[in-house]
């Protein structure tokens, strides 16, 4: 009888930039089953966006995530939008579309290299984050920042792109194509990146609609969700685009689409640019007040759909505001991509998910020993009374009335 | 100057301790090591394990719970080491200082050598700051 071993990865270790911890059951290579641990990066993101004004949560969000740093404004804003019936001008929609494909450029190229990182092929990652900061110097002209661009405001964007700028953008794309190409012929000819990734982690069809997969995970595996297509915002009816798919669901399929998406990306953001030449006008409704009413915002994040909720009681700050980032779903899947692969894989099968763990953090779910319980509010409201009452027992003090007492 | 403190001052080893990031101060510090800023010509390399580090970059609010991780790294650590806490949100909280789960800024909890604000702050601003603390640490 085989004996099983338990590796940990984490919380911090050298795979991925955030802490999370991974327990790997191992029976000799092969992983038999896989623990995700999460809660390094619960900062009580939803509480905090209660106590600000409007247009301070748009700022706020933006910093939930340092790589969608454009898709949560967006889906904030259109939430916003929705809750108070604003009209976006038609020259903010094409700024916002131009915004967050660049960022979807920059993340999936990120990706990439990390990918490359993981892999072992040190190369890759250096060559694709040379060309990456092409597009951060893109996103700096329009937007003054390299990251966190500050760009959305409910009922528009704070900036206007010059039209003596465009022909400079314009370059920065054309100037892409050349090293998008050089990637997608590396990733398929490359020996060494077929052997790694073909036919390792595979996701099925099923098995992205039994996880409700989003994004280009579940692009990958021939489920063609896209937001983009299929609730269109911003610009996004307004623009002739593909959503990319493929149908094997292995690491190899994810790289492939994000890289395909890339062309697609530089293709939207030449129309927007193209349109807005023809859009004058405002960039900003400036809506006064927020009326009373519940919205929703969707985005379609780099790695996926990110929805916003936003309860506005008509005042100057939201009564409620829940998000779902697209890694909540998607880290999920890994418990049945990585079974049955070999442990040097599992790097790679882990990483190919795109994992944002800041983005996803925004409930407590505990696991106890005889299975799986999740906490509700009142749990955990009952669990900070019970440990204060036991310190008031241990400590011998008595403070106000707890309603527990 | 004593005998560590030459040693240390030369090919840094760091080693990247993020707590409850938005991964921007972390996506920028891998940005420093490459081919545009490419930091590795001066020696200065990412470590995998906290026993060849020579710095601990801090980035990020630590939560309570990656809080008591990060203590156990710095614990971990060889001494003298060196503590550099990289964006506003390490030095200060920044935005999410009112939280129900954390206790900031880090500072509180590990001595940390110098503070580099900016959310996120610029390649240039780290290197900035790598170059400040050899220099002080030098005594020039």
């Amino acid at each position: 009888m085989s004996k099983k071993t338990i590796i940990p990865i984490g919380p911090y270790h050298p795979l991925q930039e955030e802490p999370e911890f991974f327990k790997l059951h191992v029976d000799g290579e092969t992983v038999v089953k896989v623990d995700i641990e999460l809660g390094y990066n619960h900062r009580g993101v939803e509480k905090l966006a209660e106590s600000k004004t409007f247009e301070q949560a748009v700022y706020f969000v933006e910093r939930i995530c340092g790589i969608c740093s454009t898709s949560h404004p967006i889906a904030c804003c259109q939430a916003i939008e929705d809750a108070g019936e604003v009209k976006v001008p038609e020259r903010a929609l094409y700024i916002r579309s131009i915004i967050g494909e660049l960022e979807r450029l920059h993340s999936h190229l990120l990706w990439l290299g990390l990918a490359g990182h993981f892999l072992g092929f040190n190369t890759v990652w250096m060559w694709v984050w040379r060309y990456r900061e092409d597009v951060i110097n893109c996103l700096e002209i329009i937007t003054g920042n390299r990251n966190h661009y500050c760009m959305m405001k409910p009922g528009g964007v704070r900036r206007d792109i010059k039209g003596e700028d465009i022909p400079t953008i314009l370059g920065v794309l054309n100037g892409l194509k050349k090293p998008l190409d050089l990637f997608y012929k590396t990733v398929n000819q490359d020996p060494v990146l077929q052997a790694r990734t073909r036919n390792v982690g595979i996701l099925t069809r099923q098995n992205i609609i039994d996880y409700c997969g989003v994004g280009p995970l579940a692009r990958a595996s021939g489920v063609a969700i896209d937001v983009r297509k299929d609730h269109p915002h911003a610009a996004y009816g307004m623009v002739d685009f593909k959503v990319i798919t493929t149908t094997k669901g292995d690491v190899f399929d994810k790289v492939d689409v994000r890289i395909l998406e890339m062309f697609e990306s530089v293709s939207i953001i030449k129309q927007c640019l193209e349109a807005l030449k023809k859009t004058p006008g405002p960039i900003d409704a400036n809506p006064a007040v927020i009326k009373a009413g519940d919205g929703i915002g969707h985005y379609e994040a780099p790695r996926g759909e990110v929805i916003h909720y936003i309860r506005s009681d008509g005042s100057n700050r939201p009564a409620r505001h829940k998000i779902r980032a697209p890694s909540y779903v998607n880290v999920a899947t890994n418990r049945t991509a990585v079974v049955g692969q070999s442990i040097a894989d599992a790097t790679i099968i882990l990483g190919a998910v795109d994992p944002c763990y800041c983005c996803t953090e925004r409930m407590a779910a505990i696991r106890v020993d005889n299975g799986e319980k999740t906490l509700t509010a009142d749990d955990l409201i009952k669990l900070s009374w019970d440990k204060t009452s036991r310190l008031r027992k241990e400590l011998g003090a008595a403070g106000p009335v707890l309603p527990l007492d | 100057m004593s005998f560590a403190t030459s040693i240390l001052t030369k090919s840094l080893n760091v080693f990247h301790c993020a707590g409850s990031p938005c991964n921007n101060c972390d996506i920028e510090l891998l940005d420093t090591l490459t081919p545009r800023y490419d930091l590795e010509r001066f020696g200065i390399t990412l470590v995998g394990s906290i026993r060849h580090a020579d710095v601990i970059m801090l980035s990020g609010v630590f939560n309570t719970k990656a809080l008591i991780r990060a203590k156990r790294v710095y614990e971990q650590a060889p001494k003298p080491i060196l503590v550099i806490a990289l964006g506003n949100c390490a030095c200060t909280g920044n935005i999410f200082i009112e939280s129900y789960n954390l206790d900031a800024p880090v500072g509180k909890h590990i001595p940390v050598d110098i503070l580099v604000p900016g959310c996120p702050p610029k390649p240039e601003a780290m290197i900035a700051a790598v170059a400040k603390l050899i220099a002080k640490l030098k005594g020039k």
